[in-house]
């Protein structure tokens, strides 16, 4: 079964993803609520995998959950926390479910969440994954053994277009699609003279390419992602934007900076189109997406 | 030289660990953890000090010249009545010393140290992991740069999305393996070594406990 993100990815549309964070727990009303206003107005909704790694309900629970409310899932998997026979399980189950559509993701490290002490798998890494899953769908297993019932996905990676130094980001880059992915979802960027830079080389891979959009919550935010997250600049110029914003006001221009960004994105037509990250707020992403112009 | 590389545990864990045992030897090694300033003469004597304070009888101490040697056992002999007279044996070595120690007498041992990793002293003073003996090496394809080891995750296939200016997404002290991998390869005009999609690794080149036989 060809998935409804797959069918959008290939339809030329300018595609619109966004994010669901499962709970801390098995209090799913907020999930509920962000699925029940996202589902209509989006191509597909990632799951997040234990985010930061920190432990959460699962991203599996979380797309069959997205899925019975008739939304879009893509279920988000990284290597983190599962070898490579958990890894397949879990695919194995996913499809028999329904569940179409995989972002693969190496994972961070356990040490930047909540439980220190864990021990990191990394059995497989992304592009290994990816591999794992065209393997799967071939009817084999990563031992060379039959499958009995086939599976089939879309399946993804992510790429930083910022990464310093760039030149090993693009080889992996370049290896994730070799190993299958047929979408990508950036990390966030803001520099838009980069990006398009970065899809001046992509463009030439048979790959679909969502620019990844983190919303600024406030200009502190902004620096401290430039500080603590890898790849992210945000440029000062933004950053002088947020502190503009009148008192109360920062969220009201976080969004308007995102629709700007995506709606010349779309017009430049730079990329097949956007992942929005709200992290937490993903309730605003509908007023982002009308400050873009898409509703 | 490969250097054991330890770290003292902390005063709370060692005074947990000699709970109720009141007579103590300690031991320590001249080689490693003398050159490391965890378990040489001077870290010895101070423990000795520290313990003592604490009301303790340290029925006696020795800095063994080599302890994972298999003559530690000819060594200890020395020191029999101080060690008969001890509740337990409080151990400075790493823990090939503590074990080596451990199986040449009945004794009850307490390791006062945590033993890091295998490293290469690389500048005065400054060890790093380099190996972690995994039984599949791949150094041919890398360089001369271990991914497995250097890299947090040990990815084979290049950089995680963690990597930062060149260091490690869990410490800035670290560098990022990939980004060295990859400017060793560049150097060398071998970029197309990184290129390849390589398998998943065999984790089972020597099932853990490795052993060796000739």
């Amino acid at each position: 079964m060809v998935s409804s993100f797959k069918e959008a990815l290939e339809s030329g549309k300018f595609v619109v993803t966004s994010e669901v964070a499962p709970p801390k727990g098995t209090d799913l009303e907020k999930m509920h609520h962000h699925i029940e206003l996202l589902k209509d107005k989006v191509d597909g909704m990632n799951v997040t995998d234990h985010q930061s790694s920190v432990m959460r309900f699962p991203s599996l629970g979380g797309v069959l959950v997205v899925k019975e409310m008739g939304g879009e899932p893509i279920l988000q998997m990284t290597c983190r926390d599962r070898n490579r026979l958990a890894l397949q399980a879990d695919l194995l189950f996913a499809a028999s479910r329904g569940i179409n559509n995989v972002l693969c993701l190496t994972g961070d490290s356990v040490i930047l969440g909540d439980h220190k002490e864990a021990k990191g798998v990394f059995d497989l890494d992304s592009s290994q994954l990816l591999a794992a899953i065209r393997r799967l769908e071939k009817g084999k297993d990563l031992a060379g053994n039959d499958l009995d019932g086939s599976v089939s996905f879309c399946a993804g990676a992510i790429v930083t277009p910022e990464a310093n130094p760039l030149e090993p980001q693009l080889i992996k880059f370049e290896k994730k699609i070799e190993a299958g992915a047929e979408f990508i979802q950036t990390q966030a960027v803001y520099d838009l003279d980069n990006f398009r830079e970065f899809m001046d080389y992509a463009r030439q891979f048979p790959v679909k390419i969502l620019a990844g959009v983190i919303l600024l919550t406030s200009a502190p935010m902004a620096r401290f992602m430039n500080k603590n997250v890898a790849g992210v600049n945000v440029p000062q110029e933004l950053i002088d934007e947020m502190t503009s914003a009148p008192k109360g006001r920062a969220l009201d221009k976080g969004i308007e900076i995102a629709g700007r960004m995506i709606k010349k994105i779309r017009a430049e037509k730079m990329c097949d189109g956007v992942h929005i990250m709200a992290i937490g707020r993903e309730e605003l992403v509908p007023d982002i997406m009308s400050a873009a112009g898409l509703t | 030289m490969i250097r054991s590389i330890t770290r003292q545990k902390s005063e709370e864990e060692i005074d947990r660990l000699l709970d109720g045992l009141g007579r103590v030897f300690i031991l320590g090694c001249g080689t490693c953890v003398t050159l490391t300033r965890t378990g040489g003469d001077p870290e010895v004597k101070a423990m000795k000090e520290r313990l003592s304070s604490q009301g303790r009888l340290v029925t006696g101490e020795a800095v063994l010249p080599v302890a994972c040697d298999n003559l530690t056992g000819e060594a200890l002999k020395e020191y029999g009545r101080q060690i008969d007279q001890a509740d337990v044996l409080l151990i400075m070595t790493c823990a090939f010393g503590v074990q080596t120690i451990a199986r040449q007498l009945k004794k009850m041992v307490v390791p006062a140290l945590d033993t890091l990793f295998i490293g290469k002293e690389s500048a005065i003073g400054q060890f790093d992991e380099i190996c972690t003996q995994c039984g599949t090496c791949i150094l041919g394809e890398t360089g001369g740069i271990c991914p497995v080891t250097s890299c947090h995750k040990g990815l084979v296939n290049g950089p995680c999305g963690g990597t930062n200016n060149g260091k490690c997404e869990i410490d800035p002290e670290k560098d990022c393996a990939w980004t060295l991998i990859y400017n060793r390869l560049k150097e060398l005009d071998r970029l197309d070594s990184m290129r390849t999609l390589q398998k998943p690794r065999n984790h089972q080149g020597e099932p853990s406990p490795g052993k060796f036989k000739f």
